[in-house]
């Protein structure tokens, strides 16, 4: 007899609640929908989808407040770290985070995100690292892989002129007010549950209080890396990662 | 309630604290560091959020943030900190969060000097950041007017839910005068738009200044117009004196507006008919009023600023052109005494 999955108790798998149902904009393949996924989930198994309070960023996850079931804001490139640190103030009591790409928190946004962590400021910050502007449409960020062709370094970047990639989650991880610093990458089932268990991680962290935490997501984008799906994570896993190790930084 | 002699910057914080601002952001800037560092003291005293931000680009932000939060929220600053907080401005009105500004104008262009000044008119009253919108703009001319403008800014903020600058200079923020405080409000409850944690609602709260359909965003925008219209019909603020029967008329604010009234006065006690108009909100600007003096018989209009000639294009718009508008003032730092106000106003006075 077939199941039927549309029974409550059949299914095994369903989207979290802390997620609405709603198509989202990212394009197929693009590692967003796994991130929205498991850090929905994790304020889900945490029951925080009533407290909690997302801060997204101008790129991508512009619309982040929108794919989110969470009271949520729309804050200005780079400045989420700052209006999570005025949100947090004015709900002390209510988890709030951040949800960044590279171009946002490691570029135009890098002083707020410093600082946020100088001050041991007590939110999360889901950091997206996938080496590119992609609302854009594919410029060089400040973690592009040196030689990484981009619509603003075509012939790849020159690291004697642009410089070299950052690395997001050993510098947070350097600041005395950052709690829990490390980086995860999203580019097979594997490296995803890990990832989740980090994020998991890093909303404890702010539970108890303890100060900043930040999570960085090594992951895909296809259509400006003009691969397809199956290619952008190969090329996370044999480009990125040697780059970008995932790592424990402060925990 | 008796007065007190107290410090203008030092007043306008302490107003601000008993109107119920419960988070203040800010960063070090001359003339208003005073103001920031009664806060520093103030506001933890009790219980409240004061924080030091990084930068001034930080500072609009967190109060962004807290004031979408729909705590009364508040940072203070002077035109080159006001430069830097533009795009936060700009967020702020296209996602109607209320919040206080009080800005303490020095000299510019660039770094300037610290100087009181009047430089910012035109920044603060047509161009605080993209988009189309103006802040409401009040400009008191004594501390006491100052405290009360403090009060009233943050009412007028959450009534329209925008942006609300308190304008002085650095005079009116580093001299000392006596002034009544008022009564410690009581905290606001959190308006039912705030993001607080959805908790018992049964709704998200979304607060976002991003429409990206044409039809959205034209529609927001009219909306943002229609409000902004209402602004315009209830809330112009000036003082007017001796102007009914003025063959000129002095029209300044502030410092100048201050240093105008003595001008006025001695004119006035010399025979001459001399009126002045103080406008008291920059935007809304009294310009229905300015158009019915000019057409009720007016004919001269001499504009004060320090500053080398900002609101003066909203007089010669509101009383047109045949209609003589004159102006005295300069840039720099320096204020303009009754004497040379007078001087100009007998030589307007002369000519037929």
């Amino acid at each position: 007899m077939p199941v039927n999955v549309h029974v409550d108790e059949n299914l095994i798998y369903k989207r979290p609640s802390s997620l609405e149902d709603v198509h989202t904009h990212y394009c197929p393949g693009c590692t967003h929908g796994t991130a929205h996924r498991i850090v929905a989930e994790v304020l889900d198994e945490l029951g925080l989808q009533k407290e909690s309070i997302i801060v997204a960023p101008v790129g991508c996850a512009v619309f982040a407040y929108t794919y989110f079931a969470l009271d949520g804001v729309e804050a200005a490139h780079g400045r989420a770290p700052a209006m999570a640190t005025g949100i947090k103030r004015a709900n002390p009591d209510k988890i709030v985070f951040t949800y960044q790409g590279d171009g946002d928190l490691a570029s135009i946004g890098i002083a707020e995100a410093i600082h946020a962590a100088v001050r041991g400021e007590n939110i999360t910050i889901i950091f997206i690292n996938n080496a590119i502007y992609g609302m854009t449409g594919g410029q060089m960020s400040p973690t592009t892989l040196p030689g990484q062709s981009t619509t603003s370094s075509l012939d790849g970047r020159d690291s004697a002129i642009t410089g070299q990639p950052m690395h997001i989650a050993e510098l947070m991880a350097s600041l005395p007010g950052t709690a829990y610093s490390v980086r995860r990458s999203l580019h097979d089932a594997k490296h995803t549950i890990r990832a989740k268990k980090a994020i998991r991680k890093a909303f404890q962290t702010q539970i108890r209080g303890e100060g900043l935490s930040i999570v960085e997501l090594l992951s895909s984008c296809p259509t400006n890396w003009k691969m397809t799906p199956h290619q952008s994570l190969e090329w996370i896993k044999e480009e990125m990662l040697p780059t970008y190790p995932i790592g424990d930084f402060k925990t | 309630m008796s007065k007190k002699l107290i410090k203008g910057n030092v007043a306008l914080a302490e107003a601000a604290v008993r109107a119920g601002c419960q988070a203040y952001f800010g960063y070090p800037i001359t003339p208003q560091t005073e103001l920031l560092e009664h806060m520093a003291i103030r506001m933890p005293e009790l219980g409240r959020t004061f924080l030091q931000a990084e930068s001034e680009v930080a500072a609009i932000n967190m109060v962004y943030g807290a004031a979408s939060s729909g705590v009364r929220a508040m940072t203070s600053s002077s035109g080159p900190g006001i430069s830097l907080m533009q795009e936060g401005l700009s967020y702020i009105v296209g996602s109607e969060v209320p919040v206080v500004i009080i800005d303490v104008m020095r000299g510019g262009p660039g770094l300037g000097n610290i100087q009181p000044a009047q430089s910012d008119y035109n920044q603060l009253t047509k161009t605080a950041g993209h988009g189309d919108y103006n802040p409401i703009v009040l400009a008191p001319s004594t501390i006491q007017e100052g405290v009360d403008m403090v009060t009233l800014s943050f009412d007028l903020a959450d009534k329209y839910r925008t942006l609300v600058f308190v304008a002085i200079d650095g005079a009116i923020g580093q001299m000392m005068e006596p002034a009544e405080m008022p009564p410690m409000q009581e905290l606001h409850p959190r308006p039912e738009w705030a993001i607080t944690g959805q908790g018992e609602r049964n709704e998200k709260n979304i607060i976002t200044s991003i429409y990206l359909g044409a039809d959205n965003l034209g529609d927001f925008n009219d909306k943002l117009q229609a409000k902004l219209r209402a602004i315009e019909e209830s809330e112009v603020r000036y003082e007017a004196e001796t102007v009914d029967d003025a063959e000129l008329i002095v029209v300044a604010f502030g410092t100048s507006g201050r240093v105008a009234k003595s001008a006025v006065h001695h004119l006035r006690k010399a025979g001459k008919k001399v009126g002045l108009l103080r406008p008291i909100t920059l935007w809304p600007f009294p310009s229905k009023k300015l158009a019915a003096l000019a057409d009720g018989g007016t004919k001269k209009f001499l504009v004060v600023e320090m500053n080398m000639g900002q609101m003066l294009h909203d007089v010669r718009y509101a009383v047109g052109r045949d209609i003589d508008v004159q102006f005295f003032g300069r840039a720099g730092g320096s204020i303009p005494m009754p004497e040379e106000i007078q001087e100009k106003a007998m030589a307007m006075l002369e000519v037929n």
